[in-house]
């Protein structure tokens, strides 16, 4: 327990070495915090659902509404707490969908290098890789109904072959370390060196790339909320939020910029932990 | 009289290659008696690494055989039989790289262990205590990581590690050359020490001369994949017969004057090694050998017994076994 | 008579980690005079390298500090100098090859074009393009490259060990310098080549009249190549003598634990070795670093550190067993 404890106050220095990083991991806190307790923190939540209070539309920010009202008189500052739930939400479920399938296959084609099995998980995954991903996303989500569901599963479907192709190209270098060569002549199952020898060693790339992900996730959400194949009204998602504000720019300027700057503060919180995260995962060495 | 624990027949590995293929290991036989140390000695791209590589299974031999303890071994590690792999272990170059730095050396210590289902969870944590008293490494060193320890601990848990399934044989892939003096020693004596205890026999890889002489039982050495000469070791020092080996001897730094004194005399080494994508035709040493014949550049040397148990490739010696059995 | 060169006068150095701070480099003090071949020998982790990037100022900043201590290169101290200072001392003053030629070179450009910047970045004066390309090929003929001009084209990785290794040599010695620093530079290669490339080192530096500080832990090289020899031991010179008078009388218990512990071609075994470990930086030994592990230690040894001993003109010894009062 005391060796745990010590560990986590090492890897604390060890991240804390970088302040921007400290500075993201505040603005992830502070808006996971704030997703998951949205209904307690939120001035107005009712205004997050079916709400409409023409009496209150198209306020600017004031001291009752701190981010202003909407056309239907809902308070954007609420709206945008909820909408933090939607933003995270899609950046979870495609991350959890996509990150398993594609580290196995890359770790798997990595091993097998130079056979078949490389040569068919490789294909495939060019194949993926070759259409431009939003375009991919936008026909799925033109095809099917457009929900938050279906574009989370369009931006899945897309986004697995980056981690094959990241996992492929450390598997396949890490295949030939000694280590790897040591646990094959004990007699080690193939599962083993791939999960418990190679695996390991792909955990510091995997989590960077995470992390990042999660921003870009966030933002390709909002872009397909904000062309109308995503979230559908009332939810109060944030790219949704900007695609109905933009109509009102310049005047009623606060419906659409204070959702936009949400997304924007979520996806740095995201982008600057990246660096963080590489320096906890490094080695030392003196 | 010993019997042999390793007979390696006419094995060749190749590789193919963009550049062409490289005959690694091409034609070599040895065997390696019970409780001996045989030293393989070489420069790069002399094939004494992947000798051993082919011999531990990590790559499937082109043609040849390996047998081990009368058993047909020569195939890929992957098709070998579980109670063999026991048998045969290997100890890598490079401390930094053979231990994965992302597990504990607990669980390092504990794969072979289970691989080979020696005992349960609680005892396999008392033989990983016991293993590192044999190296005499601290138990608690169990709960840390590889790169927390310096290269000669590293090497010693690796050693550790070979010994932890109790093989037969251990292939010792220069595992002191990137360690310094002092724990060199130390590790080379604790190797040897095992070898009394446990009866086992090592194929011990080095370039370090020096070393070799205190540590081999017999000595090969091996040039562009084959091997130039085998003998007992007090004979390879003091009678080397094979141009190579004096030049190589020749060039070894040594401290004190008798050691210099023991040298052959000074063989210049001019030019690079072959690369053996381009191994040289006939014996493949002629284009850096001071004593060469018409014959050395067009035909391969066969390996001959000149004296009883000391083998030479070299025409200079084919010629005098002729004109003995001509007499 | 010789003038000398290089002087580093008691240089502490350490590093910052999670845990404290390393204590790396405890008083060290090494002289070259002009045309003297020094050798440095000592373990790994015994702060040799760590040493020798102190004198070129590129111990990485952040984790190393250095916090006391002189390097004096031809009387001025290298230590106080400015950046503009330092640049002028780096190429045509101290120039330096590292052990694994792979890693010293950049293998996205041709050896020419590595080799004319550095002439042209370390050249006093500035030369034009056609005189450094003369000098870069002059300098790849001068380490006996077959074929200079075809060298001159080639990238790194088309060349073997022994030939990359060469070629930074020739770098090294392209601008001329005054002391020239070799950092294990036959380490990663075949012993015969190793031997090629010594003789070729020997050579040149007898032939342009530089100093060397040769850094290894192969005892039996350091015999062959060099004229006075120190002996390092976790930060600190324990010993520094002639290399005759080292080889035929070492005196340090460490010596003397190092040079039992090597293999004799005459065999014989290889005796014990030195027992314990390097000690921790964080932690050191008080007083002489060696004394946990000295089997000849005795009470003063942990009060303080031993002040060099002139046991003769050839040698001198940091030890108590050799008289000799504490170091203040």
């Amino acid at each position: 327990m005391k060796r745990r404890l010590e560990a986590l106050r090492k890897n604390w220095y060890k991240f804390s070495k970088n302040p921007v990083s400290v500075v993201g991991l505040c603005f992830v806190l502070a808006v996971s915090f704030i997703a998951v307790f949205a209904p307690f923190v939120s001035p107005y939540p009712s205004n997050a659902g079916r709400f409409v209070n023409f009496a209150d539309a198209s306020q600017p920010p004031s001291l009752k509404h701190l981010c202003g009202t909407d056309v239907f008189g809902r308070d954007i500052l609420s709206r945008i707490f909820f909408g933090f739930r939607y933003s995270l939400m899609m950046g979870i479920v495609v991350l959890s969908l996509v990150v398993v399938p594609g580290v196995v296959l890359g770790l798997v084609a990595g091993y097998y290098r130079g056979t078949w099995i490389d040569t068919v998980i490789m294909r495939v995954t060019d194949v993926f890789l070759a259409v431009p991903p939003l375009i991919l996303a936008l026909a799925i989500c033109s095809v099917l109904t457009p929900s938050v569901f279906n574009a989370m599963m369009a931006v899945s479907l897309m986004w697995w072959p980056w981690y094959t192709r990241l996992v492929y190209g450390l598997s396949s270098s890490l295949r030939n370390e000694f280590f790897v060569q040591a646990a094959e002549v004990t007699g080690a199952s193939r599962s083993h060196i791939l999960f418990r020898e190679i695996l390991p060693n792909c955990v510091s790339s995997i989590f960077t790339k995470m992390s990042l992900d999660m921003g870009w996730v966030i933002l390709i959400g909002s872009a397909l909320s904000f062309v109308g194949l995503g979230a559908q009204p009332p939810t109060p998602d944030l790219g949704t939020m900007v695609a109905d504000g933009a109509k009102y720019l310049p005047d009623q300027w606060w419906i659409a910029i204070f959702p936009a700057v949400a997304i924007m503060i979520t996806v740095l919180g995201f982008n600057l932990i990246g660096d963080g995260f590489r320096d906890l995962f490094a080695l030392e060495e003196i | 009289m010993s019997r042999e624990i390793l007979t390696v027949d006419k094995l060749q590995k190749f590789f193919a290659t963009s550049r062409g293929t490289v005959r690694a290991v091409d034609n070599v036989s040895f065997s390696v008696l019970e409780g001996e140390t045989l030293g393989l000695v070489g420069e790069s791209g002399s094939g004494k690494s992947t000798v051993a590589y082919t011999v531990v299974g990590l790559h499937a031999p082109t043609s040849g055989k390996i047998v081990f303890e009368g058993n047909d071994i020569s195939a890929s590690v992957f098709k070998r039989p579980k109670a063999l792999k026991k048998a045969i272990q290997i100890v890598f170059q490079d401390p930094g790289t053979s231990l994965n730095s992302r597990r504990t050396i607990q669980q390092i210590l504990e794969l072979p262990l289970k691989v080979h289902r020696l005992g349960d969870a609680h005892d396999r944590k008392q033989r990983v205590a016991d293993l590192l008293d044999r190296v005499e490494l601290p138990h608690d060193f169990m709960y840390k990581s590889p790169h927390s320890l310096g290269g000669g601990e590293r090497q010693m848990v690796a050693i550790a590690r070979a010994l932890a399934t109790s093989p037969k044989l251990i292939i010792l892939d220069e595992p002191t050359s990137a360690l310094d003096v002092s724990i060199q020693a130390k590790i080379i004596n604790m190797l040897l020490k095992f070898q009394k205890e446990m009866n086992l026999s090592y194929l011990f890889i080095t370039h370090d001369l020096s070393l070799m002489r205190n540590v081999a039982t017999r000595v090969a050495i091996m040039y562009l994949g084959k091997i130039c000469e085998v003998a007992p070791t007090i004979e390879f020092f003091q009678r080397p017969l094979h141009p190579y080996t004096k030049m190589l001897l020749s060039s070894i730094p040594v401290v004190s004057p008798e050691e210099e004194a023991l040298k052959p005399a000074k063989i210049r080494s001019e030019g690079e090694i072959p690369s053996p994508v381009n191994v040289p035709p006939g014996c493949g040493f002629h284009t850096r050998c001071v004593e060469i014949n018409g014959c050395c550049s067009q035909d391969i040397p066969e390996m001959l017994e000149v004296e009883p148990g000391h083998f030479v490739r070299c025409h200079l010696y084919s010629d005098s076994e002729d004109k003995q059995g001509k007499e | 008579m010789a003038e000398t060169l290089l002087k580093i006068e008691n240089l502490h150095a350490e590093f910052k980690v999670y845990e404290g701070h390393l204590l790396v480099l405890n008083g060290v003090g090494i002289s070259v005079r002009t045309g003297e071949r020094v050798g440095l020998v000592g373990e790994a982790g015994c702060g040799k390298t760590t040493t020798m990037k102190c004198v070129l100022r590129i111990l990485p900043s952040p984790p190393g500090r250095i916090t006391e201590g002189k390097i004096l290169f031809r009387g001025r101290d290298i230590l106080k100098m400015g950046p503009q200072g330092i640049q002028r001392v780096r190429g045509s003053g101290i120039s330096m090859i590292f052990q694994d030629p792979t890693a010293a070179l950049n293998p996205v450009f041709t050896v020419g074009d590595q080799l004319t910047s550095v002439i042209k970045y370390g050249s006093r004066g500035s030369p034009s393009k056609k005189q450094i390309r003369k000098r870069a090929i002059a300098a790849l003929r001068e380490v006996q490259l077959p074929d200079a001009e075809r060298i001159f084209t080639n990238y790194p990785v088309q060349l073997s060990g022994g030939m990359r290794q060469r070629v930074c040599i020739a770098m090294a010695l392209a601008t001329e310098p005054e002391l020239l620093i070799a950092d294990e530079p036959t380490t990663s290669l075949d012993v015969t080549i190793q031997d090629q490339v010594l003789r070729l080192l020997n050579g040149l530096v007898d032939q342009h009249g530089t100093s060397v500080i040769f850094i290894t832990h192969s005892l039996g090289v350091v015999r062959e190549m060099t004229d006075w020899v120190y002996v390092m031991y976790a930060g600190n010179i324990v010993e520094g003598a002639r290399n005759d008078a080292l080889f035929a009388n070492p005196l340090h218990p460490y010596t003397l634990g190092l040079m039992s512990a090597l293999p004799k071609l005459t065999g014989g075994g290889i005796a014990e070795g030195i027992p314990g470990r390097i000690p921790d930086y964080l932690s050191p030994p008080s007083g002489c670093r060696f004394h946990t592990r000295c089997p000849q230690a005795m009470k003063q040894c942990s009060d303080a550190r031993p002040r060099t001993t002139h046991v003769s003109d050839d040698h001198d010894v940091d030890c108590y067993l050799y008289g000799g009062g504490a170091d203040e």
